[in-house]
Parts: structure tokens; sequence; C-alpha cells
């Protein structure tokens, strides 16, 4: 696999670097490989094939352990992500409020799917479970921002505010 | 030792502290069907076939992974207990494709024998119509097959826990689960881990593990099993070799706690190097070559001839002359035999190993 | 709240509701006309953690009067200002107006959305700055933790939670004080103490509130948990959903930790008890109790078998005791006020009060807390208010993913643990989520379906594949494709799936199936055998739409909405929908302004 950082060894180490800086908060025992994988996510907005290998050997780890556990997690990706994150909420009370009618607006207005990422990698849309806020129902989060109390119409202009 | 006093179908048995309501339930003689445990391995717990009720709460239990406590009343023949047992095989049996007619673990499918069992000829949600997944491996030996794989995890304990190569985990979430090497690039891919030993195939009890050598080349009934000595080194591993026609189809395991290998296990060149036994250009008899071509000999004539050579050198350059090379192949009683006759009759110490090299 | 510096204090609600609803706007305005009327010496603005009435914020409550506010927005800030904080007039247009009655209402205690609740647990949550441990302080905080390390032993902490009949809060509703003795019995050197707060069942929202709201006690909770079980280590594992929960415990732990009431020799005893967060990554099944103790080992959350339970065997092999977070909201009253005081609220067997999510088709939205014993009625319309847009009731869904729905006959029932059982739901975590008629119920069991079987962890072979097979059955009944025995057929895998599934997740994953065609199996009836939607919510069973031609002004909205052009028109001439193009998305119901298209 070409490494995403080049080929030469100093493009790697520089690559590297924020996950070493990870590494250095950890013990570097199992118990730490969920919050390693989320600060590094955190750093390089996705998990990248050789950031994962790293990790598996930073924690002493087989990597199909480490590979099992990303892949159990829905808030761990092996793509890159858009700039903005929208969760559009799928519990109960957005449910029977019209939750699927923003999320059909949302597919309409950016042209993906639940859970794909624009091409300009501007929004990165995902479908998910009641993020807690069901007193606002139907609601989405973009980013760390709550929008709730949604009608359709309302979709094309939060998508401008983050354009 | 503590021991635990319990019932199973009103037939009171005692087993030792710790021991699973599998184990009682097997020392009473019932048989109870299984599919994940394996009794070298740590429970797993997840194919839910092997329930029995417990009489007093009336709710069900894996009797694999539910410890035996005392006064406990099991009973293994209620209708609760067919019911899900039937019907967790037919939810597997609809993730699984219906190809036993051209599946090389026919007749070695723990999957197709419950179903047999329990005479589902038609199961309630059909079975797997589309494969689900890609095959993906690219490596000459083993073949996985997701589609045909019910989970049930043997593979990854065998690997993780027995051969302790870690070359394989769960991934993926729910319906999505499968059994995946890094990145599931599969067996032989780039950041795999797996040495080739096989054991996972052995363990697999449905035919999404399979070697790939051996397809298409004949099924369980039509194999002569012969115990052996893996002829790769010192160790001596017992293996079980699958024949038919005269020909090795596959090497298998053998589960003895006398063996070397108590556990089954083998590395790759005692699973899969097995085709130069029949190869055409294996030498079966000895060749001494005459007026410059090699020409089959008795071993008589092969063994004086080698014995006057050496004999001749010896005389001419003296003994350090001769140089020997012992092989892994032989036990070490031959070895030893090997370095005695190049030190006391040959007269050298020029003898090393090929273990060394 | 009491300040005595300030002759008054202004708390705006920083609920995940409120925020939403615009409440840092509102606070930033306060604050600017606050300075540029020289009044922030004598005035403070605090920003509480959630008042729980959801549906009106921004709520902003001026004190020492207690005068109500809500939907306050940032121009509102300048009259209020200027008439209640200058001239000491209550602002009316801006208080709480009685449905009914339509009067104005000042007190937010005389608002029947309050005045009928029982606030233990969140007591302070609306009341207190959760950024402050002070706060909390001045409300008793920490008074609990001291009489338990300084007056009682450990035996006598576990004789008053079990004295006061507490029922674990998550869901289960196992007795807590039992759940302690158990963990206190086992013998090691090493325990742990665990809060669950992966709260994930759609609907509920009563963890993140206490969490942002008022940390202290949970923390408080779990110390006196720790000395009751002899622990001397503890995780709050918190769902990642959650970051201004998860920031303001943290924020609460520092606090802790400095004032002495956590870390090493709590009250100068000898009593330690460390205490960590671990931020959850995304997986609901990790709020059963095996798979969070496999997340915070860093595995994969799979569930383990039990037993051995987590008292015995818990997390990294050593006995813990795991609890939800609502449960430790309501140890330091037991052990403050005493457990008579405490059970003497509610009913036989189920003691104290509930926090429900109260969300859905219903007025008054929001987080109330409640006497266990409360009748479903006084809830919905009491507190709730009723159901909104003239539309009939028709359901209550209780309990999330792991519950039931209720029908309108059952809405007297005496709420607690042991008879929502018996109706076929359960209390869960507290989801209440109100359907009215135009929730189709089959729906709502396909989506609860939809849920557990994308949430479940794969491990088991009737949750992985079984939930999947009922999910299947559910959407082909929805679709119009609904066959003979499909009713058959999802009642025997229901049973299968509950009685053999490895966790609770898959054992309560067919309940919303089960309670519905316990009392709405003529719905499914009507979508299989007459392939009709009764409430009209499953679009392949509704008929094609039409225009009606006297209501149609020719706007042409509908026609520019349809996203496959199967409406024809001009301006001004009433438009036809061609029944063969409509694929019966309904956009073009939404966009037409004189209501003119109905489906036949």
């Amino acid at each position: 696999m070409d490494c995403a950082c080049g080929n030469s060894e100093q493009n790697k180490e520089e690559y590297l670097a924020p996950l070493r800086e990870v590494l250095k908060n950890y013990d570097g025992k199992q118990k730490d490989l969920i919050p390693v994988l989320q600060d590094t996510q955190e750093e390089y907005g996705y998990l990248p094939a050789e950031i994962l290998a790293e990790i598996a050997a930073g924690l002493d780890l087989p990597f199909s352990r480490v590979y099992g556990v990303v892949t159990f997690y829905s808030q761990f990706h092996l793509e890159p992500r858009g700039e903005n994150i929208i969760r559009i909420c799928m519990g109960t009370a957005c449910h029977v409020r019209g939750g699927s009618k923003i999320l059909e607006k949302f597919k309409d207005e950016l042209g993906i799917e639940a859970d794909e990422t624009t091409e300009d990698l501007k929004f990165t849309m995902e479908s998910v479970a009641c993020i807690g806020a069901c007193g606002l129902a139907p609601v989405i989060m973009v980013n760390d921002n709550t929008h709730g109390r949604l009608v359709p119409d309302d979709v094309p202009e939060i998508i401008a505010q983050y354009e | 030792m503590e021991t635990i006093t319990l019932k199973i179908n009103d037939q009171e048995v005692e087993v030792e502290a710790g021991a699973t309501v599998l184990d009682a339930a097997e020392k009473l003689g019932f048989d109870i069907p299984t599919l994940c445990h394996h009794p070298d391995l740590e429970e797993h717990g997840s194919c839910r076939v092997c329930l029995v009720e417990d009489a007093q709460s009336g709710s069900l239990m894996a009797s694999c992974i539910t410890p035996a406590s005392e006064g406990m009343e099991i009973e293994l023949d209620t209708e609760l207990v067919e019911d899900a047992r039937k019907m967790n095989i037919e939810l597997l049996l609809s993730e699984h494709p219906n190809d036993c007619m051209t599946c090389d673990a026919d007749g070695n499918c723990e999957l197709q024998s419950l179903a047999y069992q329990y005479g589902i000829s038609n199961p309630a949600f059909g079975t797997m119509e589309k494969a689900q997944f890609a095959i993906k491996d690219k490596n000459p030996f083993i073949q996985f097959n997701p589609n045909k794989c019910i989970l049930c995890g043997k593979c990854v304990r065998v690997d993780n826990h027995i051969q302790c190569s870690d070359a394989i985990d769960f991934a993926n979430r729910g319906s999505e689960s499968v059994i995946a090497t890094p990145l599931e690039e599969g067996l032989g891919g780039e950041h795999s881990n797996c040495v080739f030993c096989g054991q996972c195939v052995e363990a697999c009890p449905t035919g999404a593990l399979s070697y790939k050598p051996a397809q298409g080349k004949g099924r369980v009934h039509e194999f002569e099993k012969v115990e052996t000595t893996c002829p790769y080194c010192g160790v001596g591993c017992q293996l079980e070799l699958r024949v038919k026609d005269n020909q090795i189809v596959q090497v298998g395991s053998i589960y003895d706690k006398d063996h070397p290998n108590p556990l089954g296990e083998a590395c790759v060149k005692g699973r899969f190097a097995y085709d130069f036994v029949d190869h055409p250009d294996r030498l079966s008899k000895p060749l001494v070559k005459k007026d410059g071509e090699l020409q089959e000999a008795t071993w008589d004539e092969a063994l004086d001839y080698v014995a006057e050579k050496f004999s001749e050198i010896k005389d001419e350059d003296g003994g350090a002359a001769l140089a020997g090379l012992a092989s892994a192949k032989c036990t070490n009683e031959e070895n030893y035999l090997f370095q005695k006759f190049m030190r006391g009759v040959l007269g050298t110490n020029h003898v090393d190993h090929c273990a060394r090299l | 709240m009491k300040d005595s510096t300030y002759r008054s204090q202004v708390l705006v609600c920083g609920g995940t509701g409120c925020v939403s609803s615009g409440c840092q706007e509102v606070m930033d305005a306060l604050e600017n006309e606050l300075s540029s009327n020289g009044l922030a010496d004598e005035i403070k603005v605090v920003q509480t953690g959630c008042h729980g009435f959801c549906e009106k914020g921004p709520l902003v409550i001026v004190y020492p009067k207690g005068v109500f506010y809500c939907q306050v927005e940032p121009e509102d800030v300048e009259e209020l200002v200027a008439e209640h904080l200058q001239n000491d007039n209550i602002v009316d247009r801006l208080l709480y107006k009685d449905p009914v009655t339509e009067e104005s209402i000042s007190n937010y205690e005389e608002i029947d959305f309050y005045q009928k609740q029982q606030r233990i647990a969140l007591a302070n949550c609306g009341h207190i700055d959760p950024h402050e441990i002070e706060d909390y302080k001045e409300q008793d905080g920490y008074q609990a933790l001291k009489k338990t390390l300084t007056e009682l032993e450990p035996e006598e902490v576990i004789d008053e939670v079990k004295d006061s009949g507490l029922r674990g809060r998550g869901g289960g509703g196992f007795p807590t004080g039992m759940k302690w003795q158990f963990a206190r019995d086992a013998q090691s050197d090493k325990k742990y103490v665990i809060c669950n707060a992966d709260e994930g069942d759609p609907g509920a929202f009563m963890d993140r509130s206490l969490l942002e709201s008022d940390p202290h006690r949970i923390i408080e909770g779990m110390v006196i948990n720790a000395y009751a079980i002899g622990a001397d280590e503890g995780y709050v594992y918190v769902r990642a959903e959650y970051p201004l929960a998860i920031e303001r415990l943290q924020r609460a732990l520092d606090q802790a930790n400095e004032a002495g009431v956590l870390g090493e020799n709590i009250f100068d005893t000898d009593f330690s008890f460390e205490l960590h967060i671990k931020a959850g990554a995304g997986a609901f099944v990790c709020g059963e109790e095996t798979a969070l103790m496999a997340s915070i080992e860093g595995e994969r959350g799979m569930p383990r078998s039990r037993p051995p339970f987590p008292a015995q065997k818990g997390l990294w092999g050593e006995p813990s005791n795991i609890n939800n977070v609502e449960t430790f909201a309501n140890i330091p009253d037991i052990i403050l006020k005493g457990a008579e005081e405490f059970s003497s609220v509610g009913t036989e067997n189920s003691k104290g009060t509930k926090v429900f999510a109260l969300t859905g088709k219903i007025n008054n939205t929001g987080l109330v807390e409640v006497p266990m014993g409360i009748s479903m009625k006084e809830i919905i319309y009491d507190i709730g208010g009723g159901i909104g847009d003239d539309k009939e009731f028709k359901a209550v869904q209780i309990g999330g993913p792991s519950g039931g729905c209720l029908p309108e006959d059952k809405l007297d029932l005496p709420i607690d643990y042991d008879s929502l059982i018996e109706a076929g739901a359960m209390m869960g975590s507290g989801g209440l989520v109100v359907m009215d008629e135009d929730t189709c119920m089959v729906d709502v069991a396909r989506f609860f379906l939809n849920f557990t079987q994308s949430e479940s962890c794969g491990k088991c072979t009737p949750c992985r594949i079984g939930t999947k097979r009922m999910l299947q059955i559910l959407e082909r009944i929805t679709e119009g494709e609904g066959k003979e025995g499909d009713i058959k057929l999802l009642r025997r895998l229901a049973k299968n799936i509950k009685s053999s599934s490895l966790c609770g997740l898959g054992q309560t994953a067919p309940n919303p199936v089960l309670s519905t065609l316990r009392y709405f199996e003529d719905e499914y009836k009507a979508h299989i055998y007459d392939e009709e939607c009764p409430a009209g919510a499953c679009q392949a069973l509704l008929g094609a739409y039409v225009i009606d031609e006297e209501d149609c002004v020719g706007c042409t909205s509908c026609v520019d909405v349809c996203p496959v052009d199967a409406i024809e028109g001009e301006k001004k001439e009433v438009h036809t929908i061609d029944p063969e193009a409509c694929i019966v998305c309904g956009s073009c119901v939404d966009e037409c302004p004189t209501d003119a298209i109905f489906q036949e």
C-alpha cells in the first residue's frame, strides 16, 4: 500500500508525529485503545490504514484486534470525512415527528445518501440513533451545534450556514 | 475438589466445581448439539443451539457456558428447548447458501448434520440466495468464504489462543459481522499475520474455511484416514492424512493429549507441503550414474557404491576430507547415529545439521 | 439558589434543548444589557442545567421572586432588564400561559407541567450552576458522603439502600441494595464502581440532563457506593454523543478532587477513591453492563455470558458494581434523609420517583420526575398537556427499544416496574413517546426493530439473524407485501429471540413487536389482508394523490417540487397528477399552500 504521506522516511515521520504525541499520553495498554483511536481520529479526521498499523504497534496489539475494535464502533471512520458532519436524528421522537422527511430533504440538497460524503469534502451526512434532544424533535446536529424543531424548508438555510 | 450435584432430565449427577451444564450432561451420556463449543477453547456461548431449560425458572440457558450449580434442575427435551434450538438452526440456514451438493464440507458440516437431525427440510426463512460477501483470499492454501460462516468464532479462538498468530478477529457489527484479517485484506494480505497452519480450517464447523489444494478432490466419506508422523522435523507431530485413491487430498489434525501436538497443531509444511509424496519426479529407487547417465539401481548396489567411494576418499585424503549434513526430517536418534557414523566410522568432525542453517 | 452579594439572580437554562433554542444568545444579550446599564455588580446571570420544560425554551428564571419566563428571545432582553430588573414589573407577555384558562402564571411551581412532579434526582437541575461545586454544596451537597464516611459502617450504608427499596433506574429494575451487597460480599483486594451513562434508548435523555445539570450528585452517589462495597476505583462510561455532559462531568471531577470529596483521603478519612471518565464510541449495546465493561477494557463491546455476574467477575475480572446515572442520583438523598422518607413515595414494590422523558406528539415535551404509581394519564394529560393538533391519542411507547406500546385503555395503570412488565412494556430508562392517530403501529414496530437490528453486536444467532428476519417481515408488511402466516411467524421469532438471546438487548428486542401485536393486531391484519394502513402512514399502502379542483389555485408549487414530474398544469389552472408516474412521496402535499392535495 502506498503511504498517504508520500514515500520518504522523513515525510512518514512528519505524518506520524501527531500520532506519536497522542500515544505519549497513554500507558500503551489495551485499555487505552479506544481513547487513542478517538484522539487520533481527532487529529487526522479519520483513521487511515497506516495509522492503524502504527497504533497496533504502539499499543503492542495485533492489527486484527485493532481493526475489529475500529469497525465495531460507529464513531470510527476508515475513510476521509467531510469538513462538517451532519447527524440527522432517527430516534423515536424524531421519527414520529417527521425526521425522515428532514433526512430526505438533506439527501436532495446535498445529493448524497446517508453515511456518504459530498465530493468537495464539505459535508458528511449520517443518520444516527437518538441524540437525546427529543424535546426539539425533529432535530439534527451539525458538528456540535443542535438544530431543532425543523421542517424540510429549514434545510437549505442550515446547509448555507456551513458552506 | 469441591463437587456439585445437579439433576438433568431427573437424573442426578455429580461434577467438579467449575464444570458446565454441558459437561454434566455429557457425563450422563446426553448428546447436546453444539456449534461454537470446542473442548480445547475458551467458551463463547454465541450459537445458542446447546440451549437447555432451567426447570426452576423456566428460562433457557446455553449449557456450554453456564456453570453447573448446586441443586440445579435441567430439562433437555422440552418444547421450549426444541423450538428454540430449531429456530436458531433455521436462522443460521437463512444466512447460509444451500449448496451442500457441491460443497467440499458435505458430510463434514455440523450445520448440515443439525439441519438433518432436526428434520429441517424446509427452513422457515429459506436459505441465502445471493452472496453477501466477496471472497478475498489471494493465497494458495486457505480459502475463507464468509457467506458460509456462522460466526461461531472457533477459528478466531484457535488462531488467537492456540496458534497465537492473531491473524484474524471479529470485525464490523451486527448482521455485517465478519471474521476478518486487518483491513479485510484476506489471509495472505499485506498486513496478515497468517502462517497457514490450517488450524482454523480444522476448527471450522462448516465449509467456510477450506483447504484450497483439496477443493473438488473428494469429501469426507470418500477418504481413507491414515495417522502418520509428520516427516518434516524432529517434533514428530501426529497428522491425519485424508487419502482418496491412494493420493493425499488433505492433511488434518488429531486431538490427543499424549501427542507432541495435543491440540492438533501443525505448521504450513506439515499441513500443505505433501505434494512431493505423489510427485512424478520423486525418487522411489536409488539412481547411480553409469556412463554419464543416472540409472536405476538396487539399494545394495547403491550403498556399496557409496561405501566404496567414501573409503577411497578417506584412504587418499583422510577422514577430514569428508563432511556430513544431517536433516531435520530425521528423528533425534537418527541424527545421533549419523554423527556417530561420521565421527566413529569416517573419522571426521565435520558434521552439521540443517536446522542450524 | 441564593447568593447574598447580588440583589437578584437570573437563571438561564443551558440544557441541550435550550442551547438549541438559542439560550446562549439570550445569555449574551443579558450580560451586555446588564453591563450597559451598570447592573453587572448587582445582578448575576447563571447558566444552569436543564430545567426540563424543553418545549418552552429558552427558559429564564428571575430570583428572588422566582419568576418563570419562557421562549425568551434576545430581542426580549432589553424589556426584561428595564421592566423586571430595574422597575420590578413582571413582563407579562413572556410568562407561561395556561393552555386552558390562558391566564399568565409567574411562579413555575404553579404550572401544570411542574405541579405534579416530585423532584429528588432532578432536584437541583435548572436551579444550580453545574460548573460550581459550591452551588452544589449549598444544596447540602456532599453532606451524605460526609455522613457516610464519618458516621456509617459500609453495611449500614447498604442496609439503608436496601431499606429504601430503590431499584435500578436503567431498565432492569434490580434492587440496588442487593446488588451492592453482592459486590460487598465478593472477596477481592480490588473492586470497581461503574456508572452506566451510555444512555442510548431513543427517546430518553434524563442521564444526559443529570450529568449536564448536577454532575456532583452522581459523583457523590458513586463515592458512597465505593465506600459501601470497598472499591477504590471507578469509571463513568458516557456516550460520546454527549460532549457537553463529558465536559461538565470532567470539570466536576476536577473540582471534587480539589475539594477533597474525591481522590485520596476523602473528608480526611482513610477512604480513597479514584474516578475516571470513559467516553463511549458509538455502540448502543455498550449500555449492556458486560458489553460496557468489555468496552472500558478496550475490546469490542460484545456482551459476556452471565453468570458470573459483574459483582463476582466484572471489570478486568474483579468484582464490580454497575448502576445507572439516575440510580446514583437518588443515593445522596436516601443517605441524608433516610430510607423511610424515600420509601414513603411510590408503590409497594417500586419506591421513590422516576424521571421520564416526555416526547412525541404531545404538547409539553420535556423531562419530568414523578412519584412511582402515578398513572400514565396524569403524565400525558396533566403534565404533558395532552395531544397536540386536535389529534386522537393512540398509544404511548414506554421503555425504548426494549419496551412496548400501551393503548388508551392502559392509561390508568399506575406506573411501576411490575405493572409495566405485566402490560407488555417495561420501565426501561424512561422514555415516553406519545403517538397519535397518524402513527402506524406496524411502522413503529418496524422502526424499533430497525434500531435493534442495526445495534445488535452480532455475537449470538437469535439477535444477529433473528432481528434481521423480523425486520424483513415487518418491512414487507409495511410495504403491502405481507403474507398469510406472517403474524404467526413474528410471534414464533419473538418468543425464541426473547428466550434464547445472550444478553438483554436481544432478550427484549421483540417487545415492541409483541406489544403492538397484543394491542394493535388489527392494524397488522389491515396491512396484510386489506392492504391498508389505517393510520395513513405507510406510503406504499396509500392510494394515489389527487388534486382537489375546488381548492387548487394553480400556483405550480407542486409541479416544481415533484421529483418525478408526475404533475402537470399551467399557471392559474387546475393541476393534475399522473397516478402512474406518482411515487407517493408526499412532497407536493407539503408544498401545497391550500391543502388541495389528498390521498384517495
